[in-house]
């Protein structure tokens, strides 16, 4: 069943699929329906899990057990920096970003020299990875057909070139239809999507297939690994091995968005930032979902084939074959495949666009400086250097493949790859967030970082598969000890990864601090590093126009666009332009600033940053801006920044002090409203006694008859009530003076036993006209208080002549204790009278405000007396409060603090 | 037959001052000390003029006016406001009630006296 020409038929079926798949995401974006979703886009994201993930993973959890997770966790924890990703992002978009080599080389300003190196690296690091895919399905096609003993052969080439032919002419056709990078390849990018279903379907049918089919769940494959020594290894985390770990999960996590295809879906062909949020979780989900059973496969594979020498690498297809699940294969293969070619079509893609812009163009633009007047439109001829790039870098692989690709498993080889990206994260990075960093630091990082991995990690590659000697991995570079490629400076006992990750990590963080420290930047490089850490508070559109100053002629600009972007397509931005402008034709703008960076920036979509900056200078006579002014200009637009910061704080300060003063308004509204209030309440406690004075004094004035016994008691009548005045004008008084701080104190110390008991015998009279019985509880020796002893005694009469005026006459009794406790002393004065509700508890303090409510009750007070002894209290930083109930007496207790320790005992000396 | 009038204040000196003045012109005189009693003693007494304190616990004189009037039986009474708070807020408020005069305090004797008899038609 599986004939060569089957599995043929089958994959170019599925490759059709796919690609009717990508024109129907392009029919819907050239509809203006983008089918680009949160979902597929995070979906796309997946491309990350290669045919490595595919078939690697098992393998390598064979040998190394949980440590294939490292691989996932990485992506899952940088995913979790989104600020980073937004960024990266935004730059992008202001930027008109193309690729990761167009990225570092537009942040140094411009420079075509390190868009060159990046596109090397990126080149050099990436060929493995895309052999490693060449390698897989490969390996995955000889399994099927080793299974049903069949070979396929075309013209005497062997399966793998056909697969990169295959794949090659497949890329070309997806990812070279626009000219124009920065466009979105949404096609694409729903091609990947709709692959990363296919795989992870796939995997988990197999995993499933072989958890709950071969053997009894994934219990029973645990205990029976758990049963053999060798297998329950596999289970367990080897602390000693926690070093590769953290190793492995920095690769992978900067891998995530480094790599050039990653780089590609995370950040090119971004439609919507929020979309990132979705892929926040729902990548590392996938994650988690495509390697829950990766371990159950390759315990399973192992305890199935035991000691048969089957590569686990190819588990993923063998275990179905081997229970002759050829459907279940055959979907495995597919997923494999997809796996594959996701990985391959969008890093070719990336690569091509990479090695394009900026290792073919600028040599053309050198070599040839006439060559731009001697072609009319040039972007037929870049199309054709890109589909040229698709072919050379999957060649590359091929050769690769052949010569180096058996001695490596899948894992070891996917490793090199992602360390060689690494070296992009110091410049990338310190390029985002660092304004000081500079064009020769990141070139000295670059290179330092890179030729150390070369020569700790590819080289050696090259040397374990018999390419080269090994003398420099066994003995050291000219048998120089230290110089062993793999235990550099002695530094031995780490794995490889581990070991190359940290000298190049070393070496290239660094060359760039160093050397960026040590550099000063030009003009360009100065404003590109505004433009990129400062991108969420660039104002662009006003400091780009000045930022460019020189002369131009719109013809040639023009012309230039249309060279290079196909005359429809810069007529359809030409226009767009102008509108944007509010011009009618692009005719009528003026070729100013603004008009030269538009036509940069169209031409960095099409041929990146560096070399559109070469083309632009080439028609435009710009005047050099020293780096002076540059920083002047950029100073400036922070400065503008800055004030219209101060601004809105002088704004927000200004709205403060509005809402201050409206409620210091209303504040005072509600003074004057209860000074009025007051004043009306003294008002008529003044016109009541002077009510009966009045009436009283005009009756006996007018009637000279009134019997003797009514003239007396009105005459008594009077005179209490003209009492009562005075009383109540001199607390009114006391109270306002108290009130506004004008009163006079006299302190001095005062024995609070010694006042008590005065004010007691001054009252003494009061009380026995009463019948009332006052007993006191006094002890002698009570420290002394800081006061005013005359206020002191105030209070006292107030409180004392209050209980004597509730209380019965007869049964009546007020008790007096005094005492003194931890720095303060208590005073209480307790009757036995009515009591007070808890209402009345606090009113009483109150002005005017006095207990007893009835007309038999009235007592004979101002209702001001208990106020000013509790502010009298309060003054000396003590308390006045009553505890009652009704029917129940009531206990009025107040406080007066001692002085502080200090003064205390300096008094005492004195 | 004499005039019946009820005095209502919650200070004793004030009461006994007016039920004084009032009697000695011939009037036949009732007093309450706050509005609840007053209240009390219009059903019992049935007065033909009140002489009303505005500021008394329990009931103050605004409530204890405004129930009078809203029982049409007491529309013949007079009502007299007496208060100690002379503003002119007051003043209106007590006369919107119904009150047919506002008295404030510390008035005149004779004033009180010949407005009371003015208002109970005995010149």
């Amino acid at each position: 069943m599986l004939s060569g020409w089957f599995i043929a038929l089958l994959a170019t079926a599925y490759l059709g699929l796919l690609f009717a798949v990508a024109r129907f995401g392009d029919a819907r974006a050239d509809a203006g329906k983008s089918i680009i979703s949160a979902n597929v886009y995070a979906l796309s994201l997946a491309v990350y899990c290669t045919s490595w993930t595919f078939y690697g993973s098992v393998g390598r959890a064979t040998s190394g057990g949980l440590s294939f997770l490292t691989i996932y966790i990485g992506p899952t924890l940088m995913l979790l920096c989104v600020g980073v990703i937004i960024k990266m992002i935004r730059i992008s978009k202001a930027q008109r970003i193309t690729s990761i080599a167009d990225f570092i080389a537009s942040r140094y300003g411009k420079s075509q020299l390190l868009a060159g190196m990046v596109t090397v690296i990126a080149v050099i690091g990436v060929v493995p990875y895309i052999a490693l895919q060449l390698k897989a399905m490969a390996a995955s096609v000889d399994v099927l057909l080793e299974h049903s003993g069949g070979s396929f052969q075309v013209l005497g080439l062997d399966s793998t070139f056909l697969i990169a032919v295959v794949l090659a002419l497949f890329s070309i056709l997806f990812g070279t239809r626009h000219l124009d990078a920065t466009e979105r390849h949404e096609g694409m990018v729903a091609a990947v999507a709709f692959e990363s279903v296919v795989k992870i379907v796939a995997f988990m049918a197999v995993g499933i297939f072989v958890t709950y089919g071969m053997f009894g769940g994934l219990g029973d494959l645990f205990q029976r690994a758990a049963a053999s020594a060798d297998l329950g290894r596999l289970l367990q985390l080897d602390s000693s091995r926690a070093g590769t770990w953290t190793a492995l999960i920095i690769l992978s996590g900067l891998a995530i968005i480094f790599l050039p295809r990653q780089f590609q879906i995370i950040v090119v062909e971004n439609v919507d930032e929020s979309h990132l949020k979705r892929a926040v979780w729902l990548f590392p989900l996938y994650l988690l979902l495509i390697n829950i059973f990766v371990l159950p496969l390759a315990l399973g594979g192992l305890l199935h084939f035991d000691g048969q020498g089957i590569n686990p690498d190819t588990f993923v297809l063998t275990l179905p074959l081997a229970r002759g699940a050829e459907v279940l294969a055959l979907l495995a293969f597919i997923g494999g495949l997809s796996a594959a070619t996701g990985m391959v079509i969008v890093e070719t893609i990336a690569l091509s666009t990479m090695v394009c812009n900026d290792l073919v163009m600028p040599i053309l633009l050198r070599s040839t400086g006439n060559f731009v007047e001697k072609r009319n439109d040039l972007s037929g001829l870049l199309i054709g250097i890109r589909r040229a790039a698709i072919a050379l870098i999957l060649l590359l692989g091929y050769i690769y493949f052949r010569a180096a690709g058996e001695a490596y498993a899948l894992v070891g080889i996917g490793l090199i790859s992602f360390a060689a990206v690494a070296q992009f994260a110091p410049a990338m990075f310190g390029g985002m967030y660092w304004k000081q960093g500079t064009r020769a630091g990141a070139v000295a990082g670059l290179l330092a970082g890179f030729l150390v991995w070369l020569y700790t990690l590819l080289l050696p590659s090259f040397a374990k598969s018999g390419w080269m000697t090994s003398g420099f991995v066994e003995n050291g570079l000219f048998g120089i000890g230290w110089l062993k490629a793999q235990a550099l400076f002695g530094l031995a006992g780490l794995d490889e990864i581990s070991h190359c990750l940290w000298w190049s990590m070393l070496a290239n963080i660094g060359a760039y601090v160093a050397v960026s420290l040590n550099t000063k930047p030009d003009a360009v490089e100065a404003s590109q590093a505004e433009r990129f850490v400062d991108v969420f508070r660039f104002d662009s559109r006003n400091t780009e126009a000045r930022l460019w100053r020189g002369k131009a002629s719109p013809d040639a600009l023009v012309q230039l666009l249309e060279r290079f972007l196909g005359a429809a397509r810069a007529r359809q931005q030409l226009a767009a332009y102008a509108g944007s402008r509010g011009a009618e034709h692009w005719g009528n703008l003026p070729a100013d600033a603004d008009f030269v960076q538009f036509a940069e920036s169209e031409l960095a979509g099409a041929i990146g940053s560096a070399s559109a900056r070469v083309m632009v200078a080439s028609v435009a006579q710009e005047e050099d801006l020293g780096l002076e002014e540059v920083l002047d200009i950029l100073d400036e637009a922070t400065q503008v920044r800055a004030h219209s910061r101060e601004l809105e704080a002088k704004q927000r300060e200004l709205e403060a002090a509005t809402t201050e003063l409206r409620d210091a308004n209303d504040r005072l509204r509600e003074l004057d409203r209860m000074k009025d209030d007051f004043i009306s309440t003294v008002t008529h406690e003044l016109r009541t006694p002077l009510t009966s004075i009045r009436a009283l004094s005009e009756m006996l004035h007018e009637d000279p008859r009134i019997d003797l016994a009514d003239r007396t008691r009105f005459l008594g009548i009077i005179v209490n009530e003209a009492e009562r005045l005075t009383r109540l004008i001199n607390q009114i008084l006391d109270m306002a003076k108290l009130e506004s701080g004008r009163a006079e104190w006299t302190t001095s110390e005062v024995d609070m036993g010694e006042v008590v008991r005065e004010s007691m015998a001054s009252l003494e009279q009061l009380f026995r006209e009463k019948d009332v019985a006052l007993e006191g509880d006094i002890p002698s020796g009570l420290p002394f208080v800081l006061a005013d002893r005359d206020r002191l005694t105030q209070v006292m009469i107030n409180l004392l002549s209050n209980a004597v005026k509730f209380v019965p006459g007869g049964t009546g009794r007020v008790q007096v204790r005094v005492a003194g406790s931890a720095g303060l002393v208590r005073i209480e004065v307790r009757d036995n009278g009515p009591g007070l509700t808890p209402e009345e508890c606090v009113v009483i303090f109150e002005k005017f405000r006095q207990g007893g409510n009835t007309m038999t009750d009235k007592p004979q007070g101002t209702g001001l007396g208990l106020p000013i002894s509790r502010q009298i209290v309060e003054y000396f930083g003590g308390n006045l409060w009553v505890e009652s109930e009704p029917g129940a007496g009531a206990n009025f207790i107040f406080t007066v603090p001692l002085p502080a320790p200090d003064d205390n005992s300096g008094r005492q000396v004195a | 037959m004499s005039k019946k009038i009820l005095i209502v204040d919650d200070e004793p000196n004030i009461v006994i001052s007016l039920e004084f003045l009032m009697k000695k012109e011939g009037f036949a005189v009732a007093v309450a000390c706050d509005g609840e009693e007053a209240l009390a003693k219009v059903a019992s007494f049935a007065p033909d003029l009140i002489l009303l304190d505005v500021m008394m616990p329990k009931k103050s004189g605004f409530e204890v006016c405004e129930t009078l009037r809203s029982d049409p039986a007491n529309a013949g009474m007079l009502i007299v406001m007496l208060t100690a708070k002379g503003r002119d807020t007051e003043v209106a408020k007590g006369l919107a009630l119904g009150a047919d005069a506002y008295v404030t305090k510390p008035f005149s004797t004779k004033d009180l006296v010949a407005r009371v008899k003015t208002m109970l038609g005995i010149v």
